[in-house]
């Protein structure tokens, strides 16, 4: 179980993250929802560690993950930020391979190259693995990313924004994924995301924040309502249920 | 295979390179030297070919690191004043020590360079204007600064002379005795290459190097610790070299990729051969005379860089 308590983040005195204190269910996918700068990015940072918190502590499994050692929490919490900035000329495949990086420090192991080989192929990038990541789509970089991540093999998987400049066609085949890797390999998965109706659609629980504060926890159906979404957001929400899931219209 | 081909290339111009020059050695006579001959060839030639090749090599890996630390394929130690730094040392050694030895000026010079090269390398990786050109101009503002207070110091003591020349990077007056200090440039490089993946980590990125449990900030400044030793060495031996570590760590990343655990050893050789080829033009151009190896690196590597921004080759970082 990953939980924060009482988590905040200054910068000069201004609260970017505020007190907010959350326990992230196992094995489900949990959505980070709320408006921009509302402090969703930073919070997913400072529990991957990468942003350090002025105040709080975040617990893994009971232990706060400033006394786990950066190596080994690197088998257990891994990170994808947004990546479209990265443009190191690797293959996917010494991308992926990369993600062996915390049991086997860059020299793999054959049991590493089997878990990359799985990787690939569980993000369907067989047909692409000696291309340069530089030249690939990007829908099919994101894949590539995601790939690492998951010959990362932790049990924790946090994304920032995976959708981010996906087109609708590449963002479900994401989602789709990280459905699977929950169902199918029992990961627990952490996305900060935009679009509310594949937050809707796709997780177990959404975290909205509002101003740093959490504004709500809840399961999808609990918090994808209309008067709590126009609280964390300050606008109308027509939300409907549709083929069984909740479809928020907000467009017009 | 590639890494084959290139170390050939190496060790055959490097033997050519050692029958080169005013006084005549041919390959026949190298069972029966005279006096003079085997004289030329010890104190001179060999350690002028050891020269070319550790610098070379050594520029280049020093700017593939700079560039993976400030995810900027533009910085490099000529556009990031890191140069700039070392001769500044340079200068101020030559006022503190005047009749120091090398260890005594190298020491002022790593010191000053180390210094340097922190506050630019941290600027430039915590920068949050990411534009591929600013960085390197950045670097090349910086090293002007530092050049302007080192002509500065110059002028005041009367050295601006004996400065130019020592720092215009040249290889004639490499000599056996004056030049063994650069081979402390190969522990570095190979600590450079036992670091591979970590170094190539940090060129995805501060949040993916965390991601992996690498320590960012030790690699970082161990990448500052060998960029600023090697650069220090070699402009304190043979001078201020342009290009180098731009233009081959550019080249070999177009065609080989940025996997340093596989490309480090084939920027080193990629650019000892650059650095011998230009060496050796120089010295046949208008033999007997010689131009210096800084003008030819200048004018290939100007021509290299050019055509690398404008065809737009190199992928932005």
């Amino acid at each position: 179980m990953l939980k924060t308590d009482n988590i905040s983040k200054y910068y000069d005195e201004k609260a970017v993250v505020e007190g907010v204190s959350v326990e992230i269910p196992k094995g489900r996918i949990t959505s980070f929802i709320g408006s921009n700068g509302a402090g969703k990015s930073t919070l997913l940072s400072i529990i991957s560690r990468l942003i350090k918190q002025s105040g709080g502590n975040v617990y893994l499994e009971g232990t706060p993950i400033t006394d786990i050692a950066d190596s080994e929490l690197a088998k257990r919490v891994s990170i994808l930020k947004q990546s479209s900035h990265v443009n190191i000329r690797l293959t996917v495949r010494e991308l992926v391979s990369f993600g062996r990086f915390p049991y086997s420090g860059g020299r793999l192991t054959k049991e590493d190259e089997e878990t990359v080989s799985r990787a690939i192929g569980y993000m369907d990038l067989e047909s692409s693995e000696n291309k340069y990541i530089d030249t690939l789509s990007g829908g099919q970089r994101q894949r590539a990313f995601i790939a690492m991540i998951i010959a990362q093999d932790t049990d924790y998987v946090l994304l920032d924004e995976p959708l981010n400049n996906l087109d609708m066609k590449h963002s479900v085949q994401i989602m789709k994924t990280l459905r699977r890797l929950t169902d199918e390999l029992g990961k627990t998965v952490v996305l900060v995301i935009h679009d509310i109706n594949f937050a809707s659609c796709y997780s177990d629980y959404i975290a909205a924040l509002k101003d740093g504060k959490l504004a709500g926890f809840g399961t999808v159906d609990e918090m994808i309502e209309g008067g709590i979404l126009r609280d964390v957001f300050g606008m109308e929400f027509d939300v409907r249920e549709m083929n069984g899931s909740r479809i928020c219209l907000y467009y017009t | 295979m590639k890494f084959i081909v290139l170390l050939t290339a190496v060790i055959l111009l490097g033997c050519c390179s050692l029958f080169l020059g005013y006084t005549e050695i041919s390959v026949s006579d190298i069972f029966n030297m005279s006096d003079r001959q085997s004289l030329v060839m010890v104190a001179s030639r060999i350690p002028r070919m050891a020269a070319v090749i550790i610098a070379g090599a050594s520029m280049s890996i020093c700017g593939v690191i700079m560039q993976q630390m400030t995810h900027n394929r533009f910085v490099s130690p000529t556009t990031a004043g890191t140069m700039d730094a070392a001769a500044l040392g340079i200068m101020l050694s030559m006022l503190i020590f005047p009749d120091g030895g090398t260890y005594q000026r190298l020491s002022i010079s790593l010191g000053v360079t180390l210094a340097a090269s922190a506050v630019f390398m941290t600027i430039a990786e915590r920068i949050k204007f990411k534009n591929l050109v600013f960085v390197p101009l950045l670097g090349i503002i910086f090293g002007n600064i530092l050049d302007s207070v080192t002509t500065f110091i110059g002028l005041q003591f009367n050295v601006v002379h004996s400065m130019a020349s020592w720092l215009h990077g040249d290889f004639s007056s490499v000599m056996q005795g004056r030049y063994e200090i650069m081979y402390i440039s190969i522990p570095l490089l190979a600590a450079a290459y036992i670091y591979a993946d970590r170094f190539t980590l940090m060129g995805m990125g501060k949040s993916f190097a965390v991601n992996l449990g690498m320590n960012y900030s030790t690699m970082f400044r161990l990448g500052l610790v060998i960029v600023s030793c090697v650069t220090a060495v070699i402009v304190l031996t043979v001078g201020m070299i342009p290009f180098v570590g731009l233009i081959v760590p550019n080249i070999v990343s177009i065609l080989y990729g940025d996997n340093l655990r596989k490309t480090l050893p084939i920027t080193a050789l990629s650019g000892s051969l650059f650095l011998l080829v230009c060496d050796m033009l120089g010295r046949t151009i208008m033999a007997p005379y010689e131009i210096s190896v800084s003008v030819m690196v200048g004018i290939i590597g100007g021509v290299t860089f050019l055509y690398l921004i404008l065809g737009r080759r190199v992928n932005a970082g």
